[in-house]
C-alpha cells in the first residue's frame, strides 16, 4: 500500500464514522422523545454529515479515481465501509442513543484534538472545525448520561444497561493496525492507543457523576474500521440511506 | 477580514458582498457575519474571495456561495474565484460590531462571548433583552427558528426574543484534551 492509499483508507475511517453516526441520528427526526431534544439530535446529525462531507470529499481527491463525496457515501456496499462498529449500532431506547453518542464523541474529541497538529494541513484544518462541534456533542450527550444515570430508578437502570451493552464496541476504537501505524509514522494522525488514557478519564468522570458503573473490559469485537466484518445492522442502514441513488443512479435535484 | 488597501476593485467586491445576506438571518450580510475571511488577489491578479462556513453542516452554505457568486457576477467580477477556508474555525466573535447592531435592530440578542468551557451544566449567560435592554431575561428553549439561536423571553417588557448562541473561539487545551478527572 503506498502513501496515498493509506491516507485514502484513513480518511474513509474518519468520514464513515461521521457519516454513519449522522445517519443514525437522522433516523430520530420525528421520533425523538421531545421537541427540544429532537432539534438537538438533528443539529448534531447535521454536524456529523457536514464533517463526513469534508473527510469524504478529501478522500475522493486523494484516491484520484473521480469519486466524489456522494459516490463514496452512496455507492459503496457494507464491506467497503470503514466506520467503527460502535456508530452503526441501532438507536435502541434513548439511553442507547445517548450512550453511543457520548462514547464516540468522547473518542472523537481526543482524536480531532490530536489531528489539529497533523502534518497534513488540510486534515488539521478539518479537525479544528470538527473539534469545535464535537465538544458540544460531548457536552450535550454527557449531560444526558449524568441526568439519566443520576435520575430515577428506571432511567438509571436503562442508562447502565446502555453503557453495558455498548461497552464492547469501544475496544475497536483504540486498536492499532498497519494503516494506523503508517499514519502515525508519517505524523498525519495519532496512534489510537495513545488516546485511551484521556478517553478513560473523561468517560470515568462522567460515569462517576452519573452514579453508573464502568463496565469490565471483556471481549471486544473488531472488524468495522478495516471492513472485515460489520454487524448486520449496517446493511439495513445503508439500504435506507442509499436507496435513492441505487434506484435512480445519478439522480440530481 | 482583510482587504488590501488602495485596490479599488477589491473595495468594490467588498461593497458587493455587503449586499449578500444570510438566508437564515437576513438581518446580517456575509460581511457582518464574519464569514468573508479575505478579499485578495491570486498570483495572476485574479480576485479571490475566501469564505469560511459557520458550521460544517450549515444547510445554507451552498446557497450563500451561489449568492456570493451572483453578487460578484452582477458587479462585473465573473472571473473572481471563491475559495473555502476552514482554519481558524468561525466563531461568533467574528460577527462585526455593525452585525451586532443589526441583530439587535432585528430583535435578536447578539451572542454574549465567553471562553470555551469544559464542564457540564454550565450556567446560561446574562442575555440583555434586545428591545428594552433589561437583564431580567430567561431561556425558554435551547433552539429557536434556527439551530444557531435559542428562544428567550424578557421578564421586564414581557416580549419573547431570539438569542444568537455563542460559538466560542477554538482553544486547544494543553497536553491531553481533558484534565485528569
Amino acid at each position: 500500500m503506498d502513501r496515498q492509499e493509506v491516507l485514502f483508507e484513513y480518511l474513509l475511517r474518519l468520514g464513515d464514522n461521521a457519516l454513519i453516526l449522522g445517519q443514525r441520528l437522522c433516523e430520530l427526526v420525528g421520533w425523538a422523545p421531545e421537541l427540544e431534544e429532537e432539534m438537538a439530535l438533528a443539529n448534531i446529525a447535521l454536524d456529523c454529515i457536514g464533517q463526513a462531507r469534508l473527510f469524504l470529499s478529501y478522500a475522493g481527491e486523494v484516491e484520484g479515481r473521480g469519486r466524489d463525496e456522494d459516490a463514496l457515501a452512496f455507492r459503496r456496499d457494507v464491506l467497503d465501509l470503514r466506520n467503527a462498529l460502535l456508530v452503526e449500532q441501532p438507536n435502541g431506547d434513548f439511553a442507547h442513543t445517548i450512550g453511543r453518542l457520548f462514547l464516540i464523541s468522547a473518542f472523537n474529541e481526543q482524536l480531532y484534538a490530536a489531528l489539529t497538529g497533523s502534518a497534513d494541513r488540510r486534515l488539521a484544518d478539518i479537525a479544528q472545525k470538527a473539534l469545535v462541534e464535537t465538544r458540544y456533542h460531548v457536552r450535550h450527550s454527557g449531560e444526558w448520561v449524568i441526568r439519566l444515570g443520576d435520575g430515577t430508578e428506571e432511567s438509571h437502570r436503562r442508562m447502565q444497561k446502555a453503557i453495558d451493552d455498548l461497552w464492547m464496541y469501544t475496544g475497536e476504537l483504540f486498536t492499532t493496525d498497519e494503516i494506523d501505524r503508517k499514519i502515525a509514522e508519517a505524523g498525519i494522525g495519532p496512534d489510537p492507543a495513545t488516546l485511551k488514557p484521556a478517553w478513560d478519564r473523561r468517560v470515568e468522570a462522567v460515569l462517576r457523576e452519573a452514579t453508573l458503573e464502568r463496565p469490565q473490559d471483556g471481549w471486544m469485537p473488531t472488524g468495522g474500521k478495516d471492513g472485515r466484518m460489520h454487524s448486520e445492522h449496517l446493511g439495513h442502514l445503508l439500504a435506507e440511506m442509499q436507496f435513492l441513488q441505487r434506484a435512480y443512479p445519478d439522480a440530481r435535484w | 477580514m482583510t482587504a488590501q488597501p488602495h485596490d479599488p476593485e477589491l473595495e468594490r467586491i467588498r461593497a458587493a458582498l455587503a449586499t449578500v445576506h444570510d438566508p437564515e438571518i437576513p438581518a446580517l450580510s456575509v460581511v457582518d457575519l464574519g464569514i468573508v475571511r479575505a478579499i485578495t488577489r491570486a498570483g495572476d491578479g485574479t480576485p479571490v474571495v475566501r469564505l469560511t462556513p459557520t458550521y460544517t453542516g450549515c444547510p445554507v452554505a451552498a446557497l450563500i456561495e451561489w449568492a456570493v457568486r451572483r453578487a460578484l457576477d452582477a458587479a462585473g467580477f465573473a472571473h473572481a474565484r471563491i475559495e473555502t477556508v476552514l482554519s481558524p474555525p468561525w466563531s461568533t466573535a467574528d460577527i462585526t460590531e455593525e452585525g451586532r447592531r443589526r441583530l439587535r435592530e432585528a430583535g435578536i440578542a447578539p451572542p454574549v462571548e465567553r471562553e470555551d468551557e469544559e464542564g457540564f451544566f454550565c450556567e446560561d449567560p446574562a442575555v440583555p433583552c434586545p428591545r428594552c435592554g433589561s437583564q431580567d431575561t430567561e431561556k425558554v428553549s435551547e433552539f429557536g427558528a434556527t439551530a444557531c439561536k435559542a428562544l428567550w423571553r424578557c421578564r421586564s417588557c414581557r416580549e419573547p426574543f431570539e438569542y444568537f448562541k455563542c460559538v466560542p473561539r477554538l482553544r486547544l487545551r494543553r497536553g491531553a484534551e481533558t484534565p485528569a478527572g
